[in-house]
């Protein structure tokens, strides 16, 4: 049987003026599991998570993390969980090693294993040379692996990461993608928020949609894509005009052909890229040269439309998820 | 319990150090602390060193004596408020969140930026003492006075940083505990802090008579420039425990609506 790291049932937050900002979400986060929380600017991930973490009373229903509710037993809830906060809250007068070191007192942990452990930590997120310098010379990607490693001092059961590569380049995103998957590997279960629909797909296991305070959409971000969609190739032949039909007929032989679009040709695909090679081989088989081809997956902000009825905010292009096939 | 405790008492040092050199790296924190004072104190003995000529000023050597009680506690009014200020800085960039979501008690958090300022405090106090000692001022009850001034200065910084802290914790704005400051300046001079409360004129000194500061001010000036009296000790701690709990209930109070409002 699975264990719940994180169980909430009807879980709300309002505050004064009546704003509901989290109305009565159910999540069940497996041991071991990345969650991706998704959802655009002021859709109730952070309130959620600020929750799951003691850091906000909810109003309504319960939050169970790693067996303690969070209203009950918040000290409880605080010594199994670790939490890195959006924007990486870090004192800019303070070395990287000192955070760690007062990261571990906080723990309770020694001041001799608390050094041990801090200068493990900064290995591990590559800070080493650094470690002695004021974080305030640190660059924004330094900042939140420093801001992880003091989330790891104690080794906690549950890591809360709220919008951890939020304004990072690409190069610190993965680098932080890649420290996010070890720790998984490791055993960590991971709660993770985030407005980038490639983070989320990248790294869940489980994603769920929040908008407007309630949780849209739960699955995996395959099942959630394949819900609201098959993949589908478009294309252009060489010299194409005069030869769509033709060519249509042969893509229908794989798949449902779809309305041609700004002149692309396009067909649904059941089997997604397996069918790729043999399309190609068909068409050139009928004297078709193909010019270009796309394979074009759902993506989860399809799925975002498709629940909510609009784009989310903040969404990244993503690239990955578009294969470009170009002769 | 005890584990606890010293676990909580871990958690407060390493706080208050953290605070400390906080400050000390932050020039523009820590400067004004003694800069300030130190002008004032320069000026008000160089420009109105005759008052202790007015009748009814009570007996001094010179007026330096009289005065180092004032810059004491305006330079310790003013590190209560810098220290507040700084932790509303912590506020404001998330960093008491990172406190917040340890498993110590948050009671820790304020009383580890209280310590901070006590140890800010004792410093201020010694600084002072020796400056005052270079430039002629006597301490007439020697070295006990100058252990005793320290001790009482630091709990009058935490006390009065007390009051800072919770209004930090309440407004969440570093701008907001900045604007209080011309207020530190208001109770000053609505004390015995710069000159006699018995020469002032009311309701101004009304007010100087009965403002804890007053009395916080008498304990410190009185064995410097006078001797002990067990009445004025009294007094001055009683005051430093009246700011002193009436700052730490305001504090539980932010706390406790914190974690209900969330922010």
């Amino acid at each position: 049987m699975t264990v719940a790291a994180i169980e909430t049932q009807q879980l709300a937050r309002e505050f004064e003026g009546g704003i509901r900002a989290v109305d009565g979400v159910d999540l069940e986060v497996a041991e071991g599991e990345i969650y991706g929380f998704l959802g655009p600017n002021g859709a109730g991930k952070t309130t959620t998570v600020r929750m799951l973490t003691t850091l906000l009373r909810p109003t309504g229903g319960r939050a169970i993390v790693a067996g303690f509710d969070v209203a009950r037993d918040p000290g409880a809830v605080r010594h199994k969980i670790g939490v890195a906060l959006q924007e990486a809250a870090l004192d800019p007068l303070m070395t990287g090693r000192e955070l760690l070191q007062l990261q571990a007192t906080l723990h309770g942990i020694s001041k001799k294993e608390g050094k041990q452990r801090g200068q493990w930590l900064l290995d591990r997120v590559g800070l080493t040379l650094a470690a002695d310098r004021r974080v305030g010379t640190y660059s924004g990607g330094m900042r939140r692996r420093l801001d992880l490693a003091s989330a790891l001092i104690h080794t906690p059961q549950v890591l809360f990461l709220d919008e951890p590569t939020t304004g990072l380049d690409p190069v610190s995103r993965r680098a932080i993608w890649e420290e996010v998957r070890k720790l998984n590997d490791e055993g960590t279960t991971v709660f993770l928020t985030t407005q980038y629909l490639e983070e989320a797909d990248q790294l869940a296991d489980r994603v769920g949609i929040i908008s407007g305070g309630r949780l849209v959409a739960e699955g995996t971000p395959q099942a959630l894509k394949s819900e609201v969609g098959k993949p589908h190739l478009e294309l252009n032949l060489v010299d194409q005009e005069g030869k769509e039909s033709r060519a249509e007929e042969v893509l229908g032989r794989f798949g449902e052909p779809m309305p041609a679009r700004d002149g692309r040709l396009m067909v649904e695909l059941e089997h997604g890229t397996s069918e790729v090679g043999p399309i190609v081989v068909a068409l050139n088989q009928a004297g078709l040269d193909v010019e270009s081809l796309d394979l074009v997956q759902p993506t989860l902000d399809d799925v975002f439309v498709h629940k909510t009825g609009q784009h989310l905010e903040g969404a990244q292009p993503e690239t990955d998820e578009t294969e470009a096939i170009v002769e | 319990m005890i584990d606890r405790l010293a676990t909580n008492a871990r958690v407060v040092a390493a706080l208050g150090r953290r605070s400390v050199l906080q400050t000390l790296r932050r020039p523009q924190l820590a400067a004004p602390l003694i800069l300030f004072p130190t002008a004032l104190l320069a000026i008000q003995t160089a420009g109105a060193g005759g008052a202790v000529n007015l009748p009814q000023f009570p007996p001094v050597d010179n007026f330096l004596s009289f005065m180092l009680a004032g810059a004491i506690v305006q330079s310790v009014m003013m590190t209560g408020n810098s220290g507040a200020i700084a932790f509303a800085i912590d506020i404001e960039m998330g960093f008491t969140d990172r406190l917040f979501a340890a498993p110590i008690s948050r009671y820790a958090v304020v009383l580890g930026r209280l310590a901070a300022t006590a140890v800010l405090g004792a410093i201020i106090a010694v600084y002072f003492i020796v400056l005052g000692l270079i430039f002629g001022a006597s301490l007439n009850e020697g070295l006990a006075a100058a252990v005793w001034i320290t001790i009482l200065v630091a709990a009058a910084a935490l006390a009065f940083g007390s009051i800072g802290a919770a209004i930090a914790l309440r407004t969440n704005s570093a701008s907001v505990v900045q604007g209080i400051f011309p207020l530190v300046f208001v109770i000053l001079f609505l004390s015995d802090a710069f000159f006699p409360a018995n020469l002032m004129l009311d309701p101004a000194g009304w007010v100087a008579e009965y403002n804890p500061l007053s009395f916080i001010v008498n304990g410190i000036r009185e064995p410097i420039i006078a001797g002990w009296s067990l009445t004025t000790q009294l007094k001055a701690v009683a005051a430093v425990i009246g700011v002193g709990a009436f700052g730490l209930t305001l504090c539980r109070f932010a706390l406790v609506g914190r974690v209900r409002r969330g922010v």
